[in-house]
């Protein structure tokens, strides 16, 4: 298995910023458009992290112009050129799919801080 | 043109430039010393022999002992041959390794694919099975497998249950998406049969020929 690691620590990003499910993130995604390369920017929740390694994905959610849209990036690909964590939330599971179904002030998410329980 | 032997690593993922997910296979080729050189007036065809993996003397019995030691090299676990046209150019004790694939397009694999055991006709020959509901009975029987007093037997090469996997089987023009050459470590597009430490049979495609061809006439 050390050669696969190898292999995939050569791919994999230098820092993986620390975020968790439920936080909500600003992603920098760099797109290519008929040649022009620029930086289109994804803000939302993390409704999942699934996978280990150079596999992980994570899911982000938000709300475009009163539609869900959610995004599925893979945690390593040279795609996502950055990862900022703008608030951290409270929640107790892993995969927020119940999200989906709510909207307006029940799709809220308690924000978490330092001092508080998880 | 001589291949190479190589071993199953497993399976990763590599990022393109544009960011692209590759499914690859990791495949540790060579290095493979040739052992032995066969040429048509001496032994009526010609072929390279090469080896892979070296082993401790103690390892091997006598006659293996004996073919290497006539190349000047250890024994070895695996010996495979490759038909080449001309075997000029090739010494017993030379060493050939992944450099050979470097600007190749594509290779074939060849290898022995996981043993499934006794299998059913639906696993091992993709039928379709009858009806799970609806008072049905025959969930994945084979049905009818032939006619009745005439020939009053099952014609042979019949598709029924038994034995599956663990056979010879050849992965033809697999991408070369990446090669070590320092780690002999080769990384191609898809799968490659067998499970993790597999002895592999690496070829260049004859198909890149083609392609060649192909684009010089076009």
């Amino acid at each position: 298995m050390d050669i696969l690691d190898q292999i995939s620590a050569k791919q994999a990003r230098d820092s993986v910023p620390e975020f968790n499910i439920g936080d909500t993130v600003h992603v920098d995604v760099r797109v290519v458009e008929g040649g022009r390369k620029r930086v289109q920017v994804f803000q939302g929740t993390v409704i999942q992290r699934r996978g280990s390694g150079i596999h992980e994905t994570f899911t982000v959610r938000k709300i475009s112009q009163g539609v869900g849209v959610e995004r599925v990036f893979p945690l390593h690909s040279p795609n996502v050129s950055s990862i900022k964590v703008i608030r951290m939330g409270r929640v107790r599971r892993a995969k927020l799919y119940y999200l989906r179904k709510l909207k307006g002030k029940a799709a809220r998410i308690a924000e978490r801080t330092e001092k508080g329980r998880r | 043109m001589v291949g190479l032997i190589g071993k199953k690593i497993g399976m990763t993922q590599v990022f393109e430039e544009n960011g692209t997910v590759v499914p690859v296979s990791v495949i540790q080729a060579g290095p493979c010393p040739v052992v032995q050189v066969k040429t048509k007036e001496k032994d009526g065809y010609s072929a390279v022999q090469i080896a892979f993996e070296e082993i401790r003397p103690t390892r091997s019995n006598l006659p293996g002992l004996g073919h290497f030691r006539k190349a000047g090299l250890p024994p070895c676990r695996h010996l495979q041959e490759f038909r080449v046209d001309n075997p000029e150019g090739f010494e017993p004790g030379q060493i050939v390794d992944i450099s050979i694939f470097k600007d190749v397009p594509m290779v074939n694999v060849v290898g022995r694919t996981k043993g499934k055991g006794y299998q059913g006709v639906v696993k091992r020959h993709g039928f379709h099975g009858g009806k799970k509901t609806h008072g049905s009975m025959s969930h994945r029987i084979p049905g009818s497998i032939g006619m009745a007093a005439y020939p009053a037997r099952v014609l042979k090469g019949t598709k029924l249950p038994g034995r599956m996997g663990h056979k010879r089987m050849n992965v033809s023009n697999l991408k070369v998406v990446q090669i070590d050459v320092e780690n002999n470590i080769l990384l191609v597009r898809g799968a490659v049969p067998g499970a993790r430490n597999t002895i592999l049979r690496v070829t260049v495609s004859p198909s890149n020929q083609k392609e060649r061809v192909r684009k010089s006439n076009g």
